[in-house]
């Protein structure tokens, strides 16, 4: 099979679960897991005489989401109806934006491997009500939860322009990264506040002849790992069915396939893809949405440095390696944390470090957020100045951040003091101290001085016994510094 | 028989002449007697009614101020959402449905103080011009038992023209409430699209509903729409009232409309029966002597009024009615076999007949391929109908025309010829097109004592200027204060 030569082609549908206060056309509030059927009124349960009233908030998510997609926002934007039976949806028609979506021509930049950056076009990106769920679990009869009727989302549609499970993987994060920063979406997979839908196919070329392979819509895609895992197995799997059939795309051979997690493999769903005929018309209960200039660059104004630009500057301004880089930005919070901490004077290197090796870790063993371990991004940066400056050791860095997470205390110096963390830098002092164990440990000096072999132990031995006398507060640089001063003499 | 109007009753009940209780237990008694043979309501709430007329009656005597419709009764149209009793739209369908909120007229009926009655008979989810359609019961023109109350709207008008209520609650997406109204011989204004909330109307065209007042006089209209009109969050299309303020429709109710100038399109009404073309231009006369001018005005595109509004009511209605499907709510269909037969059978047996037919009609319009053709023509032909009216009121302050091409016809009669049946609103159509404001005042009688009406469109938010133009006539005339002899 190596020797087949083939292109990959994947575009995405996407749907983002919007975190309003409240569904798209009514008042009630959004809920996961809340008991079936507790979050609905007249308007998302389709109830005769009910009509429909727009979200603001979720237009605004949209517009935001959709400028940091690099899309241009519309200036006239309506609403349509989008007609099918399914028990879910409570009036059997989904209100959607059909030919005048909000946001339109834009694309995501993607870091790859070798450091560039791959633009991924995006089609257009409209917002929609989400259906309810059909529940199968009362025997002979289906039931429907109407909590999540009337949720809005964001559909977005891009060009089929990923070419390998890898390149949509890191789409997918980044694109998760972008709506969380925003604040526009939870994003979680598991949740369903993110859906993709990937329209799989190859190009495959052989004897000097293109093949297409009929495109696969894979679904029931519920994490980063599965999205990447069925893409990986699609390939593989048109790959030996086109070397077994010979099948290409055709009109009307679109199937749709199924990601079974457990056996990682998937399964048709739908063999054709059906000639649905939604009778798309202009919902007569809405008003079109206007957007002018002033309302877009109130929108434009919220927007924040996004992830991938915010990674390449603290590599650039600050000189943290990529990978640091990455964590910290990983989440906006950590961000603006890190950030708040460099404001307050912090080295950033030392910050970054202590933030990832020693907040970080601590709020993931607690579950929380960087924000609510107890030392505010000031007591950080102080304690990376105090390191920076010798005051204090690596090691004793650590202790502090750490007693602050349990301690009432939040002064990095006075812990330091308490705690004997400050390290001895006095040079006098530490003078009489080196002087003391010179005089003590003849053999060593002599050794240091003879040269040779035993030259360096002698020599770390000394220090250690400098370090010893002084219960490990000396600055080891300044003490070393006055050691090596005295056995030259 | 009644003899008052609302507001007269009102009036009385306010300065404790009569009680809230004393004219809702009459209106209780005459519909015992009277509504057998009218078939007005589909049903009635007789002991709730009289509890809250007393309730009323209570806070006057306490000297509390009360709302502008205080202790009248009053009936609204069973399309029309109320958490007491069912909201049938007259539909199998819906035969048995409660729901659990209020339309926003209801609430606006409440806060008035107003005693609401029972809810009234229409064509099934408003489609018809006879209420023959009804697939719960059938009502009959109080003037004449085998004719028909014209429809949609024919419990409101009936029920008022035969003295079962003071006033009702009508809607009008074709002409519901103008044309029954002209047949029955009582007032009925359709407002501007957007003056009254559709909040709780039950939807048949969303973009053509209107919801509006059926009365015995051209003030009671002023009251009602007084009680009614307005903006509601809830409904995106009810209009700002920044931009179209409500005004206090009695106030100047009085005032006569200066140098008022009547549009006629002499060749469009030159369709209505002899009779009916007679009792128009014997009221335009009437104008005249008291000042009025004439001006002829050419609507070019009123004859695809017809064609346009069944492509866009349609469409809509299909859209609408789509959620009527057994699964969340209505009749369901017994022992279906998998989910599609819930749907397929439960509408087959729910739904009557003019309801699939029109149903088939808009799904077949917005159907891909025909979209284009149809819907979208139709959207065309409705902003050319706009067009006309634009350039006819820079002309006019109104137009008059009939509001039905005959009087009452009998049951029976045009059941067979939908077309015939569509051809009943070609005077009112175009007002829904246009989004403008429309109202039917009696304006005599043809050879078989059948009342006629007569109707007066206007610009879009000149409720207060149409309804002194009907004012003015009212006041001339007796026609209003005539009543069937049932």
């Amino acid at each position: 099979m190596s020797n087949v030569d083939y292109k990959v082609l994947v575009g995405l549908e996407i749907h983002v679960q919007l975190y309003t206060r409240t569904k798209m056309f009514c008042g009630c509030e959004l809920a996961f897991g809340a008991e079936p059927n507790s979050r609905v009124c007249p308007v998302c349960l389709g109830m005769p005489g009910s009509l429909p009233v727009m979200n603001k908030q979720a237009v605004e998510f949209s517009m935001l989401a959709g400028l940091a997609l690099n899309c241009q926002i519309a200036g006239f934007t309506k609403w349509d109806r989008k007609s099918y039976y399914y028990p879910d949806l409570p009036k059997n028609y989904q209100i959607s934006q059909y030919d005048l979506p909000l946001a339109l021509n834009g694309y995501i930049e993607i870091p790859l491997k070798d450091g560039s950056f791959k633009k991924i076009r995006i089609i257009r990106a409209h917002l929609e009500e989400d259906a309810g769920k059909n529940l199968h679990t009362a025997g002979n009869f289906s039931q429907v939860d109407l909590n999540r009727a009337g949720t809005p989302l964001l559909e977005i549609v891009t060009e089929p322009d990923m070419n390998s499970a890898a390149e949509v993987r890191t789409l997918a994060e980044e694109l998760q990264r972008i709506v969380r920063y925003l604040g526009v979406s939870e994003a979680d997979m598991q949740k369903g506040h993110m859906r993709f839908e990937p329209n799989v196919n190859l190009i495959i070329n052989r004897a000097g002849q293109q093949f297409k392979t009929p495109i696969v819509e894979v679904k029931n895609l519920n994490s980063f790992r599965a999205l990447e895992n069925s893409i990986e197995y699609e390939i593989g799997r048109q790959l030996d069915r086109f070397l077994e059939t010979g099948e290409t795309m055709e009109m009307g051979n679109k199937s749709t396939r199924g990601w079974d997690d457990a056996k990682e493999v998937t399964v048709l769903q739908r063999e054709k893809e059906e000639a649905h005929d939604y009778r798309y018309f202009p919902d007569p209960d809405l008003v079109p949405v206007r957007v002018n200039e002033q309302w877009l660059n109130e929108i434009k104004s919220r927007l924040c440095e996004l992830p991938s630009k915010k990674r390449l500057r603290y590599v650039k301004d600050y000189g943290l390696s990529d990978y640091d880089a990455g964590v910290l930005t990983n989440d906006r919070l950590v961000a603006d944390f890190f950030e708040d901490a460099v404001k307050a004077g912090g080295e950033p290197k030392r910050v970054c470090n202590l933030l990832t090796q020693v907040g970080l870790k601590r709020a993931n063993e607690r579950g929380c957020a960087i924000t609510e371990l107890g030392p505010k991004a000031a007591d950080f940066a102080q304690t990376a100045n105090m390191l920076q400056m010798g005051e204090i050791s690596a090691t004793a860095a650590t202790s502090i951040i750490s007693i602050m997470f349990t301690s009432t205390e939040q002064n990095p110096e006075l812990i330091a003091r308490e705690h004997n963390l400050l390290q001895q830098s006095d040079a006098g002092k530490l003078e009489t101290i080196v002087n003391e164990v010179l005089k003590s440990n003849q053999q060593a000096v002599a050794d240091v001085k003879e040269g040779g072999k035993k030259s360096g132990k002698a020599r770390g031995f000394l220090l250690g016994q400098v370090m010893q006398k002084t219960k490990g507060t000396a600055n080891p640089k300044i003490a070393g510094e006055i050691l090596d001063k005295k056995l030259s003499q | 028989m009644n003899q008052l109007s609302a507001k007269q009753l009102r009036d009385k009940i306010a300065a404790r002449q009569t009680s809230s209780v004393e004219a809702t237990k009459a209106v209780f008694a005459r519909i015992a007697k009277i509504e057998p043979i009218v078939g007005a309501y589909i049903s009635t709430f007789e002991e709730q009614a009289i509890a809250r007329a007393a309730e009323i009656d209570k806070r006057i005597a306490g000297g509390e101020k009360l709302g502008q419709l205080a202790g009248v009764p009053v009936a609204v149209k069973d399309n029309m959402c109320t958490t007491f009793g069912t909201t049938t739209c007259a539909s199998k369908i819906l035969a048995n449905f409660h729901t659990p909120y209020n339309a926003t007229v209801v609430e606006k009926l409440l806060e008035a103080d107003a005693v609401i009655i029972g809810k009234t008979n229409l064509d099934e989810f408003a489609m018809g011009s006879s209420t023959e359609n009804s697939g719960l019961k059938q009502t009959v023109n109080p003037w004449d038992t085998k004719r028909v109350p014209g429809g949609s709207s024919g419990g409101s008008t009936a029920a008022v023209a035969a003295g079962l209520c003071y006033a009702a609650l009508g809607s009008d997406t074709g002409g519901s409430i103008r044309q029954p109204a002209s047949l029955c011989g009582v007032v009925g204004l359709k407002p501007t699209y957007g003056r009254v909330s559709r909040y709780g109307l039950v939807a048949y065209g969303s973009s053509l509903d209107q919801i509006g007042p059926i009365t015995q006089t051209v003030e009671d209209c002023a009251l009602m729409l007084n009680v009614i009109a307005g903006h509601d969050t809830a409904d995106s299309t009810s209009v700002d009232e920044k931009i179209a303020p409500v005004v206090d429709y009695l106030a100047k109710l009085d005032e006569p409309v200066k140098g008022l100038k009547i549009g006629i399109a002499s060749s469009f009404n030159a369709g209505a029966d002899e009779q009916v073309r007679k009792a128009i231009d014997e009221a335009i006369k009437i104008y005249r002597n008291l000042g009025a001018t004439i001006v002829e005005i050419d609507m070019p595109h009123l004859d695809y009024a017809i064609a346009a509004y069944y492509m866009v009511a349609t469409a809509e209605a299909s859209s609408n009615l789509a959620r009527y499907d057994g699964v969340h709510y209505g009749h369901r269909t017994r022992e279906p076999n998998d989910y599609i037969e819930v749907y397929t059978k439960s509408r087959a047996e729910g739904f009557g007949k003019e309801v699939k037919r029109r149903i088939m009609l808009g799904t077949y319009a917005l159907s891909s391929g025909y979209y284009d053709a149809y819907y979208l023509k139709a959207l065309k032909v409705r902003n050319l109908i706009r067009g006309d009216f634009v350039r006819a009121f820079e002309k006019c302050d109104c137009i008059m025309m009939p509001v039905a091409p005959t009087t009452a016809f009998k049951i029976g009669e045009k059941v067979d010829d939908p077309l015939k049946m569509y051809l009943s609103d070609i005077y009112t159509i175009a007002a829904n097109l246009a989004g403008i404001p429309g109202i039917s005042i009696p304006c005599g009688f043809d050879n078989k004592q059948l009342p006629i009406g007569l109707q007066i469109l206007s610009p879009a938010f000149s409720e207060e200027k149409l309804l002194r133009i009907a004012q003015m006539y009212e006041k001339q005339t007796d026609w209003h204060k005539k009543r069937p002899l049932i």
